[in-house]
């Protein structure tokens, strides 16, 4: 375990942490990436993870949901708790983690079917549902990603067909239509503009009702505008993690103010 | 002033290489349109209702078709397209998404890019010590089992490069919502990749249909009609061997319509495939 102080969420969350991360290394093949990572990541609440290129952010995050796993000569050390249980325990079930920790990319990558079907294909594949309830959550998980309005006579166009930002929210409603718990962002608006990047943004702010969110931004105003915490990593480690507020107010840690004034990075 | 000679040695080159290049590809071009122009002019020349519907006549009986060489060759390379084109289309998945950097998964690439440039005739003698020797006749599996031998590898390489051109994204995509693998690949990556493995299939078939050596030892041929897979069966390719060596100019002009018809075939599924590639990178 490292040395880094955990701080506590006080006042702004419940005190049980969604997400612990204990003593968390990395490796690609013989290469280390990350060190002993400690992390609490707040129950409904947004946690952005900041940092120069390269500094393991995207790769942290891709430990949540185990999808690092699709590559063989990538491996982890340590634990993360998702509500206490070890993600890696052998009683977790994989798929069953994956739909509760969703994920969303860079990329917007819709599947290549309709509109409805991306979201759809989710649903049918964890829940056994009738055709008008499976109707009912499509429309809900579109409502929920802000695209409802926008798409509701194009539902049987390829999703391919929509705008980058549209097809962002899709995938958004892709992920939140199997009712996961925690939803991962990486970088979600770096591939698309900047109107569609507020809408993005203003749709996190109002997911973190339901939803825990973790969210990797290259984007230092992204992060002080809709995270309430923020990690700083840098070379693979976490340099500083505390409240969005103290982080880019009055940073302990040189190295996160040289970062965020933007002195490096 | 020397500068001067030196370019001028440059232009000269750029000019004597473009003309030797652009002389190599006419002649090229000149064979192959040759070659064509022979084929239409005397294949055209055999195409009647009778060689669509007829059965082969004998020699000296005026008349006669190859409609039982041309149903031969569509059965044997149906059957041979069932047989290696599920095989082609699972090993290229292995190579592409399992084994991928595996030692194993290096093996079979390299043993498909080996079977690729077996001759075929080779394959035919192959195919004829393991299914005509043993049951003392030839047949149209056999023959199936020879072409679909060829397709194998055609299909697998194609396969593997189609599913290694959609981005690792995709499949991360599909599997971070909790789809297992299996479900991933038929769902995400063929539909992902559906008119490129079309083409790699559609390719392999027009690249068998034109293939003699194997169905010489296998499938042999026959002037009837075929009564079961198990018979020896008349092709197309194997009637063109056989006519257009024969002192008969009926069957000679047979043989020439075969090839007409074998190539019209080939073009057309040359065409489909290229323009399923076009709708693909559009």
């Amino acid at each position: 375990m490292s040395d880094v102080k955990l701080p506590l969420y006080g006042e702004m969350a419940d005190p049980t942490p969604k997400i612990s991360v204990r003593g968390l290394d990395f490796f690609y093949g013989d290469h280390q990436a990350l060190f002993s990572n400690d992390i609490d990541i707040a129950p409904n609440r947004v946690t952005a993870v900041i940092g120069p290129s390269g500094c393991g952010k995207s790769t942290h995050l891709r430990v949540y949901n185990r999808i690092f796993e699709l590559y063989r000569e990538q491996r982890v050390k340590g634990a993360v708790l998702l509500n206490g249980e070890n993600i890696f325990a052998p009683t977790v079930k994989l798929l069953d983690l994956r739909r509760r920790v969703g994920m969303i990319f860079q990329k917007p990558t819709p599947f290549p079917m309709s509109v409805f079907e991306n979201v759809a294909y989710g649903i049918r594949l964890h829940y056994a549902v009738s055709k008008s309830e499976l109707d009912g959550r499509v429309e809900e998980a579109l409502k929920g990603a802000a695209l409802w309005e926008e798409v509701r006579d194009l539902l049987n166009r390829p999703g391919t067909a929509l705008s980058g930002g549209q097809q962002q929210r899709l995938c958004i409603a892709r992920a939140i239509a199997v009712e996961p718990e925690v939803l991962l962002m990486d970088e979600p608006t770096s591939a698309i503009d900047p109107i569609a990047t507020a809408k993005i943004e203003e749709l996190v702010e109002g997911l973190k009702g339901k939803y825990t969110i973790v969210i990797v931004t290259h984007n230092m105003q992204q992060a002080a505008r809709i995270s309430d915490f923020t990690a700083f990593f840098f070379k693979g480690y976490i340099i500083e993690f505390g409240a969005t507020k103290q982080i880019f107010t009055n940073p302990h840690n040189k190295k996160t103010e040289e970062y965020i004034t933007g002195r490096f990075g | 002033m020397k500068k001067a000679d030196n370019a001028r040695r440059r232009e000269t080159l750029d000019i004597a290489m473009r003309v030797v290049s652009g002389a190599a590809s006419l002649i090229g071009i000149f064979f192959l349109g040759w070659i064509l122009w022979t084929v239409a002019r005397q294949g055209l020349a055999a195409f009647n209702i009778d060689f669509f519907t007829e059965l082969p006549a004998p020699p000296g009986v005026e008349g006669g078709g190859l409609a039982n060489a041309i149903a031969g060759t569509a059965i044997i390379t149906l059957l041979a397209t069932l047989m290696g084109v599920p095989l082609g289309l699972f090993t290229g998945v292995y190579l592409s998404e399992f084994g991928k950097s595996t030692r194993f998964g290096g093996m079979v690439r390299f043993t498909m890019n080996i079977t690729m440039g077996v001759p075929s005739i080779i394959v035919g003698l192959f195919v004829y010590t393991l299914l005509v020797l043993p049951f003392k006749h030839f047949s149209a599996y056999a023959g199936a089992v020879a072409l679909a031998i060829i397709m194998l590898p055609v299909v697998a390489r194609t396969t593997e490069d189609m599913l290694n051109l959609v981005p690792n994204a995709l499949r991360e995509s599909a599997l971070a919502i909790g789809m297992p693998r299996w479900r991933m690949i038929i769902a995400i990556l063929f539909r992902a990749a559906r008119s490129g493995l079309l083409t790699g299939i559609l390719l392999a078939v027009a690249r068998v249909s034109g293939e003699t050596a194997p169905l010489l030892f296998t499938a042999m041929s026959s002037p009837y009609w075929m009564k079961g897979l198990a018979e020896p069966t008349a092709n197309l390719t194997v009637t063109i061997f056989n006519y257009a060596m024969s002192p008969f100019d009926d069957w000679k002009q047979l043989a020439w319509g075969a090839s007409l018809f074998i190539m019209a075939t080939v073009l057309g599924v040359n065409i489909l495939a290229r323009t399923l590639l076009r709708e693909r990178t559009k």
